[in-house]
């Protein structure tokens, strides 16, 4: 398989662009129901809610004031589906028509027999992909019924070799950074082929063991420092010193 | 924490890195994470104790009741470990009837801690063949990132150190405003722990994460003791289809010591 970085789209998170980062105040960690600033001039946005003169955090996570919005960044929670996000699975089940693969979110997600890369027969599925397998994905639909996945497409289909690991998915924009340069960086110092799924999965795999186990904790390092602003610099500071 | 297992994949890849002798954390197969322990966690209950190792979190609870002995030993008082694996530890956890999983580990915790002696249960007899105590262990897992079995063990002996015997009232009730009468009458010449074994491919390993504790093939709990300089084997129990050769079992003798030795002394700092 074609490995390619999963070029995903910067769910809010800007903190890498210079051009916000001048109208932004210095952000800062907020838990749910901490006054973040009071003054009827501000407005409520994302994560946010009046109460009175105040705006309060609805969620644990930065809180931003972009002009005279007020936003919070969500530094925790579960991944929600949309349509066009590339996620890491595991196959759990093979239907008549399908495979059911558990894709770490509320729903589970379906691959249809259509949507494999190439012409399957029914009879031989788990030739193709068998329970435990892992694949790299498409979410092409999500609806009442569950989340429809695809493999028509460049960088994805089952993993082989390397291994899977997870982050909390809200911070993935975080480790593939502003243009991918995080997670260009990681690659470049560490010689190793990394998948990042936005739901928060992430596939390593490189030449030696030292250099899975070096990439596996730049990542976790990127997300345990999630709300300081430059990571880029640190990350190559990090480099220096590991 | 997520509800997807582990992989046939990373299986794969713990498999050839425990080969080299590494792991994702910069631990030796047989290091243990770092442990923590908190006394007095419960206001309610005679003794109690918190220990995290890692990101495994485990709180025990001692209450003290009356009893009646049982049939077959008048003289004794009673244990009972009881414990639940609550749907805040994991998201492999759910409510409902215990699972597997949650019968074997008060089970383990029970047997670790009965046979290596350091409760003296003959000490627990009020008036023999009517009233003893009865000793109730409640192990509530608050986190799990593996090795819960290891982790309760600690905790559960931790508790017991701290719990103290209520006082009696005249018509022999317990007298909870009362000052307590002293402690457990416990030895103080062992801690015991257990130690459980984990095999992936032809590697041991202790003290696994979640991640790893899925990946594995096996697994072998020994309840373990040290009387008069001499290190024991209370309890063993094993777990997992693949079976232990006899050269990885006297590998494992061989560091059953040092390990018993090691984790001792950490715990020491917290007493």
């Amino acid at each position: 398989m074609k490995n390619t970085i999963n070029e995903a789209q910067e769910l809010g998170d800007s903190a890498e662009s210079p051009s916000i980062e001048e109208t932004v105040k210095k952000r800062r960690v907020v838990i749910p129901g901490e006054v973040i600033v009071s003054g009827e001039d501000y407005l409520p946005g994302d994560g946010a809610r009046r109460v009175g003169a105040d705006v309060l955090a609805c969620k644990f996570g930065l809180a931003e004031e972009a002009g005279r919005v007020v936003k919070v960044l969500a530094l925790t929670g579960a991944f929600v589906p949309r349509r066009n996000n590339v996620v890491i699975g595991r196959v759990t089940n093979i239907t008549f028509n399908g495979w059911v693969v558990d894709i770490d979110a509320a729903q589970s997600g379906f691959l249809p027999i259509d949507e494999s890369p190439r012409f399957i027969n029914k009879n031989e599925m788990d030739q193709f992909l068998a329970i435990g397998d892992v694949i790299v994905a498409k979410i092409w639909s999500v609806n009442v019924r569950g989340v429809d996945l695809s493999l028509k497409s460049k960088g994805l289909g089952k993993i082989e070799g390397g291994f899977i690991f997870r982050v909390i998915p809200n911070r993935v924009p975080r480790i593939i950074g502003k243009e991918g340069s995080m997670i260009t960086l990681i690659k470049d110092k560490t010689g190793c082929d990394i998948t990042v799924g936005q739901n928060g999965w992430i596939w390593i795999q490189g030449p030696t063991t030292d250099a899975e186990i070096k990439a596996r904790r730049a990542i976790e390092f990127i997300a345990d420092k999630a709300y300081i602003t430059g990571l880029t610099e640190k990350m190559e500071e990090w480099f220096t010193q590991n | 924490m997520s509800s997807m297992e582990t992989s046939n994949l990373t299986g794969r890849t713990f498999r050839k890195m425990f080969a080299e002798g590494k792991r994702f954390d910069g631990r030796g197969l047989n290091d243990f994470r770092a442990i923590e322990v908190t006394y007095n966690v419960s206001n309610k209950a005679e003794g109690s104790a918190r220990v995290k190792v890692g990101k495994t979190d485990v709180a025990v609870g001692i209450k003290l009741e009356i009893g009646t002995p049982y049939p077959d030993s008048p003289d004794k008082g009673n244990i009972m470990v009881s414990g639940d694996l609550l749907p805040i530890a994991s998201p492999r956890f759910e409510t409902g009837p215990p699972k597997f999983n949650a019968i074997e580990l008060p089970r383990l915790v029970d047997r670790a801690i009965r046979e290596s002696g350091m409760l003296d249960l003959h000490k627990l007899v009020i008036t023999p063949g009517e009233k003893v105590w009865t000793v109730i262990i409640d192990v509530y897992p608050l986190n799990d990132d593996g090795n819960l079995v290891d982790v309760a063990t600690l905790a559960a002996v931790a508790a017991l150190k701290t719990a103290k015997l209520p006082a009696l009232k005249e018509n022999g009730k317990i007298d909870y405003h009362a000052k307590p009468t002293g402690p457990l009458p416990l030895s103080s010449e062992t801690y015991p722990i257990t130690l459980t074994f984990y095999k992936l491919g032809e590697s041991i390993f202790l003290d696994p994460t979640r991640e790893e504790e899925e990946a594995c093939d096996s697994r072998v709990a020994l309840g373990l003791s040290k009387w008069n300089g001499k290190y024991m084997i209370n309890s063993c129990q094993k777990g997992g289809e693949t079976p232990f050769t006899k050269a990885e079992l006297e590998k494992m003798m061989d560091l059953l010591p040092g390990k018993f030795d090691e984790i001792n002394e950490r715990l020491k700092k917290f007493l």
